[in-house]
């Protein structure tokens, strides 16, 4: 087929209850004005979402699988970063 | 079942000796039940297969609006009306959840089009079968998306993580669907006798065909191995064809409907029902394109992609011009 393909868009969208927006899928569509109106049709059919984000998909850059090691485990041996590694009597009370 | 014959390109289930060290270490992933990613390592066979299986699924939702699209404008009432239309523009929805999840994997949604009209990729035999009354939309909705549902709960498990994703939305959505089918039932049922009468005619033309939908018997799914190791296949056909009998004979009961079916009834010893396969030779002569409805339905999804191209292509070059043009501006 010679018509071009229209660009890939991915969608965002915020639901009702004061959370952030949060991925949902892909759509195509031919500019962002597009791309909402059909993400409207696509992801909001059932009171979804009060707001709506798209980001062509070209221009998302992501972090690469293989980086996962380098990245991430650095963080594993940290656990004097969450609440439980700090024990405090049960005197002191709730904290 | 909405894949009911993928025919992967591999030979079947490989052994751990024969993988290769980044195969076994994907295996592991998979069988430690991590999600695969559309940016890690996978297989090539992984890959093919699920972008043959994702696209069936795909395709299936897209053809499947058409035996019920045919009776939005005949419905009965308009809030059978609004009830339709907003089941159909559902199953639309529904393709486009499953034709992103299988762009992941790097095939375009025009692609894959593409490949449904040319015979390169299928869709479910199911929707190869004419909706003739309005009963048939009460049996499409009670059956058919019964059968789908029993398919795609346990497809919620998938090992690829866009497709497990796409099916967590469409079973959510698909509920509505059955019991829009059932409630349709009900209503024939306990209307005149005539009406009774379309009840019991559509259960009897849609019961085999629903029943195909699960695919082959396992004996005869040379593939199943290979897919239920990669997870992209939880259950087997067998399986799930008789969790759907099992379910489905007191629905037909309550309704006071009779299952097309002499041998159907009651094992005590195995706790399930014996019933009689559908003919395997009507499935395969169905899903090789030779089904009541296979000619009208590919043409009249060739006729949309034909007939939309200039509207594909105007929308795209207005876009390009206004960008152009705000460029230029700025």
């Amino acid at each position: 087929m010679s018509v071009k393909e229209w660009p890939l868009w991915e969608v965002f969208i915020r639901g009702q209850h004061g959370m952030s927006h949060r991925h949902v899928g892909s759509l195509h569509a031919v500019d962002a004005k597009h791309a909402i109106k059909n993400a409207r049709d696509v992801y909001t059919r059932r009171n979804e979402g009060v707001s709506i984000w798209v980001v062509e998909a070209a221009h998302i850059a992501a972090s690469s699988p293989s980086e996962k090691g380098p990245m991430y485990d650095p963080a594993r041996d940290k656990v004097y970063r969450h609440p439980t590694f700090y024990d405090i009597p049960d005197d002191v009370g709730k904290m | 079942m909405y894949a009911q014959m993928v025919k992967s390109t591999g030979k079947g289930l490989v052994a751990r000796e024969d993988m290769s060290p980044e195969d076994c270490a994907f295996q592991d992933r998979i069988d430690a039940g991590e999600k695969i990613e559309p940016r890690d390592y996978m297989p090539d066979g992984y890959r093919r297969n699920l972008i043959r299986q994702i696209g069936q699924h795909a395709h299936s939702e897209i053809v499947g609006q058409l035996p019920e699209g045919n009776w939005i404008t005949r419905a009965p009432t308009l809030e059978r009306k609004a009830n339709l239309l907003a089941k159909v523009q559902d199953e639309a929805g529904h393709g486009l959840y499953l034709y992103c999840a299988a762009e992941t994997l790097g095939v375009s949604r025009d692609e894959m089009t593409e490949m449904l009209l040319d015979g390169r990729m299928k869709y479910s035999s199911i929707f190869n079968y004419p909706t003739l009354t309005w009963a048939d939309m009460g049996a499409v909705g009670w059956l058919v998306d019964g059968a789908a549902i029993m398919n795609q709960v346990p497809l919620q498990r998938t090992s690829y993580g866009p497709y497990a994703r796409a099916m967590v939305r469409i079973c959510k959505e698909e509920s509505f669907h059955q019991r829009q089918g059932f409630h349709i039932m009900m209503a024939m049922v306990n209307g005149t006798a005539d009406q009774k009468r379309m009840a019991q005619d559509a259960l009897n033309r849609f019961w085999y065909p629903a029943l195909m939908m699960f695919g082959p018997s396992d004996k005869d799914s040379v593939h199943s191995a290979q897919s239920m190791a990669w997870r992209i296949k939880v259950n087997t056909n067998d399986e799930l064809r008789q969790k759907f009998v099992d379910e489905t004979v007191p629905q037909a009961e309550y309704l006071g409907l009779t299952i097309p079916d002499a041998h159907l009834h009651w094992n005590d010893e195995t706790e399930h029902y014996d019933f009689t396969e559908p003919d395997w030779d009507e499935f395969f002569d169905v899903i090789s394109g030779n089904g009541p409805c296979n000619v009208d339905r590919l043409n009249a999804r060739k006729t949309a992609w034909d007939d939309g191209a200039w509207v594909r292509e105007a929308m795209m070059a207005h876009a390009e011009k206004k960008a152009a043009r705000k460029q230029a501006a700025e």
